[in-house]
């Protein structure tokens, strides 16, 4: 039984509704990240793409931007409970970057510049789920949203969404990245509010 | 980057407030007795949640100010936002005796242990004093030896966060060295014009990199890119320097 607070209204809004449970709306874009922003100048940038042995895939930046891009609008769910709707990216679909990639490996550990990593299940990148984004609302990803190119996959917690992607692993298991492996849920679904590793 | 699981159980829980003090003109103290209280680790946060008598409810993240300890007691201090829901609640209306849901304490990785031995550098910008305020205090009440520094960046000196106790710290000798950065409005005489924090002040007020501090800086975004941003271009390695942002809405102190 919730306590009741003597004297609380808050403030509901229309948009309530469409937010997943303990959620609350902004219309601002807050930073959160573990330590300082890595700025990686794009002569420098590359994604690769490895099965723990072998890369099988790698791309810089012009080979990369040569890639067939989407256009997307999404909305974000960040642990720390604000969500923003209705936002709008530009990036490379991991369809796209996963066209050519035959593999039973079913879990992947996305790695970032500034040693940030991050697991997901394969089939939850693939299908129209997951993007490499390299412009947000049109302009190019400011550093502290991870520009130069960020993972975007925006159905689970945002800090699944790592910044400053740069390598994604192939795995057989599953394993806790960086948030995961210090009390955060190892899949984060935020309609299932699975935020803590004991929810 | 290593880290290490210090989530307890997230089960929610009956906080009683027991005193309230005004910290500045916007921000204020609240000292909670909670039931089955498990401990906390200096840097780490509570969820707060407040409940309207439909059964509409609200969540928002605080910073814990106090030490570990283990009388059940914890204080969280709260900056009121202009256009804040649950802050304005918690910084005018609530009083001693009150009860609030509250759950954690959350986090593993902006935190602060006793056992660690290496200096510490603190980095503060307007309420991101509060959990490093944690940290100051644990220090105190661990007897550590750590060297300390804490770089405590405002907009003027009334918007100082526990004033009186910062400089009976800073009193004790030199293991405690505190340096103020005002970017608004500075003390009359102050050596310093106002503005934000540059690379000079960097080098006066904070451990060089040579000795391998272990940083953590905590305020809104702009404050922590850029003093992170300077602390890397001064030598630090990235992976000593530990973040804590929150925006304009984040509400997390």
């Amino acid at each position: 039984m919730a306590i009741i607070s003597r004297g609380f209204s808050g403030r509901r809004s229309e948009a309530q509704a469409k937010l997943p449970p303990g959620q609350y709306l902004t219309t601002d874009f807050p930073v959160l990240s573990a330590g300082p922003t890595p700025h990686i100048s794009l002569d420098r940038w590359e994604f690769t793409i490895d099965d723990g042995r072998n890369v099988l895939k790698r791309w810089d930046w012009k080979s990369f931007r040569e890639l067939p891009t989407e256009t997307i609008t999404v909305d974000l769910h960040c642990v720390t409970r604000w969500s923003k709707l209705g936002t709008s990216w530009e990036g490379v679909s991991l369809d796209v970057l996963l066209r050519d990639v035959r593999t039973d490996l079913p879990y992947a550990m996305f790695r970032s510049y500034g040693d940030y990593m991050t697991n997901l299940p394969l089939k939850d990148v693939m299908n129209n789920q997951a993007w490499i984004a390299f412009k947000y609302d049109g302009a190019d990803l400011a550093p502290e949203h991870g520009g130069p190119a960020r993972l975007l996959v925006p159905h689970l917690y945002l800090w699944k969404s790592a910044k400053w992607v740069k390598r994604m692993t192939l795995m057989p298991h599953d394993k806790p990245g960086f948030w995961e492996s210090i009390g955060y849920h190892i899949y984060g679904d935020p309609w299932r509010e699975q935020r803590y590793s004991d929810e | 980057m290593a880290g290490t699981a210090i989530l307890g159980r997230v089960t929610w829980r009956t906080a009683t407030v027991v005193g309230l003090h005004e910290e500045t003109a916007t921000a204020r103290t609240i000292i909670l007795a909670v039931r089955d209280w498990p401990g906390h680790v200096a840097g780490q946060h509570v969820d707060v949640r407040l409940t309207a008598p439909d059964g509409y409810s609200a969540v928002r993240s605080y910073s814990i100010a106090s030490a570990p300890s283990s009388d059940g007691h914890i204080e969280i201090t709260v900056e009121r936002l202009p256009n804040g829901e649950v802050s304005p609640y918690l910084t005018q209306e609530v009083m001693v005796g009150d009860e609030l849901e509250l759950r954690g304490p959350i986090g593993g990785w902006f935190v602060w242990r006793s056992d660690q031995t290496e200096p510490i550098q603190l980095l503060a910008g307007g309420s991101g004093i509060v959990p490093l305020m944690a940290m100051l205090r644990s220090r105190s009440s661990a007897a550590s030896a750590a060297p300390f520094r804490l770089l405590y960046s405002v907009r003027e000196p009334r918007a100082v966060f526990y004033r009186d106790e910062l400089r009976a710290l800073s009193n004790q000798g030199d293991s405690v060295v505190i340096t103020y950065a005002y970017t608004r409005v500075t003390p009359k005489e102050w050596p310093r014009p106002a503005g934000r924090i540059d690379a000079e002040l960097i080098a006066v007020g904070t451990w060089p990199s040579s000795l391998r501090p272990t940083s953590y800086v905590c305020g809104p975004t702009s404050f922590v890119e850029h003093a992170a941003d300077l602390l890397i271009a001064a030598g630090h390695d990235r992976e000593k320097v530990r973040t804590e942002r929150f925006g304009a809405t984040g509400e997390r102190k």
